[in-house]
């Protein structure tokens, strides 16, 4: 099996690795990158300043307002451009994280602002989405109190959007489940009943583990950006080293080979978006940088 | 017999079945994305240290490197167009420039040199998995920064 693999990297000369590159879409007909690259020029939306303000209904005595500029496209008027909708809201009225901000416009003001949530605890990954520039977690971003300052809330960058805050994150979930998330063995547990690990087989699993797959780091990312047809982006790669370097798996080889070619792995220019922005605080760019040090050293 | 070729087309029928089934899907996907916009991306995203560097480093490269294939091809095709691309020559025409014009000329090429360099040296740590983390990224960052402007100014100045 090693020679096989050894042969096969041997093969193929660094210009055709772009062809052996895992493209998740389209095997038969049109390849859905042609589509994407003739619309992937972003719509600007209408700024702020040419939508109206919508006030808080019910405002207190001594009333904290802050305004939210937040993206909204609708998908029943396709051919209308994106716009930047203001919302006022009382923020003594209003929980301290973005998401109740949301919850709160969604409930009182605007029924038709439109976004994901579920935990609000930061578990599920659900609210996702740019918060002043940043990819964050809604329920696990503060509203800074500063009422001088607006917040500008947008869905993550780069997606083609479902409605105001959703998008699409077909392709992302493709990606996952190319990188074959789960323990592949052909050997039985010696004692039959559990594969076990030694704890610091297991400590290697801290900081991988945790990950939530909100696509923050992902669409944080320039180069996923411009290549997320076949670029994996970080949180899937992330993925990929958890099952790399758990000790139980035993296709630490094909996952490894699956991943060397020009566009998988290596369209990660160490710009380190990922690891700035993630709402979970682990590290996907050391991960990465993990993965590509065992396939330099992989002899 | 007549069972078992029934059983086979039956078969048949849900493989192919299925493969249209996924390109009818990828069909709604791309049809889909025609009409979906696409998130704002560079012009929405929050100026930070680690992507305003990593876009400074590939520009830095260009700079350097396109300088220095134009420099060359001209110096390879000099005798055949009559152009006097000796260091003496270059080096004479350059003294009799006005000073604003050689110190910007200087900088404009010191700066992309001295930053190129020093942030080198930070990919090919993070390369050995060291340094990756949010505070020294922004720290090794900033010191580069302020290291290949310092570093400039000597170049240009000396």
């Amino acid at each position: 099996m090693a020679l096989r693999l050894a042969t096969r990297r041997l093969a193929a000369p660094m210009v055709f690795r772009r062809g052996m590159a895992t493209t998740i879409e389209h095997t038969k007909g049109e390849p859905l990158s042609t589509v994407s690259e003739l619309t992937s020029a972003s719509r600007p939306p209408e700024p702020a300043s040419k939508t109206s303000n919508i006030p808080d209904p019910s405002p207190s005595q001594q009333a904290k307002m802050k305004t939210f500029h937040i993206y909204r496209w609708n998908p029943d008027e396709p051919t209308s451009k994106p716009k930047m909708q203001s919302y006022s809201l009382d923020l003594n009225k209003t929980g301290p994280m973005m998401l109740d901000a949301l919850i709160r416009i969604k409930n009182e003001v605007d029924p038709t602002l439109t976004f994901r949530r579920s935990c609000r605890e930061g578990i599920c990954g659900s609210c996702a989405m740019n918060i002043d520039g940043v990819n964050t977690l809604a329920c696990l971003c503060r509203i800074p109190t500063e009422t001088a300052k607006e917040s500008r809330i947008y869905p993550l960058p780069h997606t083609y959007v479902v409605k105001d805050l959703v998008p699409d994150l077909t392709q992302f979930y493709k990606q996952y489940k190319s990188i074959k998330p789960y323990l592949q063995r052909d050997t039985p547990p010696p004692d039959g009943r559990e594969n076990r690990q030694s704890r610091t087989d297991r400590a290697k699993l801290d900081g991988l583990y945790e990950c939530i797959l909100c696509a923050c780091c992902s669409t944080s990312c320039p180069s996923y950006w411009w290549n997320s047809e076949e670029y994996l982006g970080p949180a899937v790669l992330l993925q990929s080293y958890r099952w790399i370097a758990d000790s139980r798996d035993e296709r630490t080889a094909q996952r490894k080979d699956a991943l060397n070619n020009s566009m998988s792995l290596y369209r990660c220019h160490t710009i380190l978006n990922c690891s700035r922005t993630c709402p979970k605080g682990l590290n996907p760019a050391l991960a990465i940088a993990e993965i590509k040090k065992s396939l330099a050293f992989a002899g | 017999m007549l069972a078992q070729r029934a059983a086979q087309q039956s078969l048949r029928r849900l493989t192919a079945q299925t493969i249209t089934e996924t390109t009818e899907h990828d069909k709604i996907l791309a049809q889909q994305r025609l009409n979906r916009p696409v998130a704002p991306h560079l012009g929405i995203y929050a100026p930070q240290i680690p992507w305003y560097l990593s876009a400074l480093n590939r520009i830095t490269g260009c700079t350097l490197s396109g300088a220095f294939y134009v420099f060359g091809s001209l110096y390879l095709v000099a005798p055949y167009i009559g152009l006097h691309m000796e260091s003496a020559s270059v080096a004479a025409a350059f003294g009799a420039w006005p000073w604003l014009a050689k110190v910007a000329t200087k900088m404009f090429f010191a700066l992309p040199f001295t930053f190129h360099s020093f942030n080198g040296l930070r990919h090919l740590a993070w390369d050995t998995t060291h340094m990756i983390t949010n505070q020294k990224v922004i720290t090794s960052g900033w010191t580069v920064v302020g290291l290949s402007v310092v570093s400039a100014f000597a170049l240009t100045f000396i």
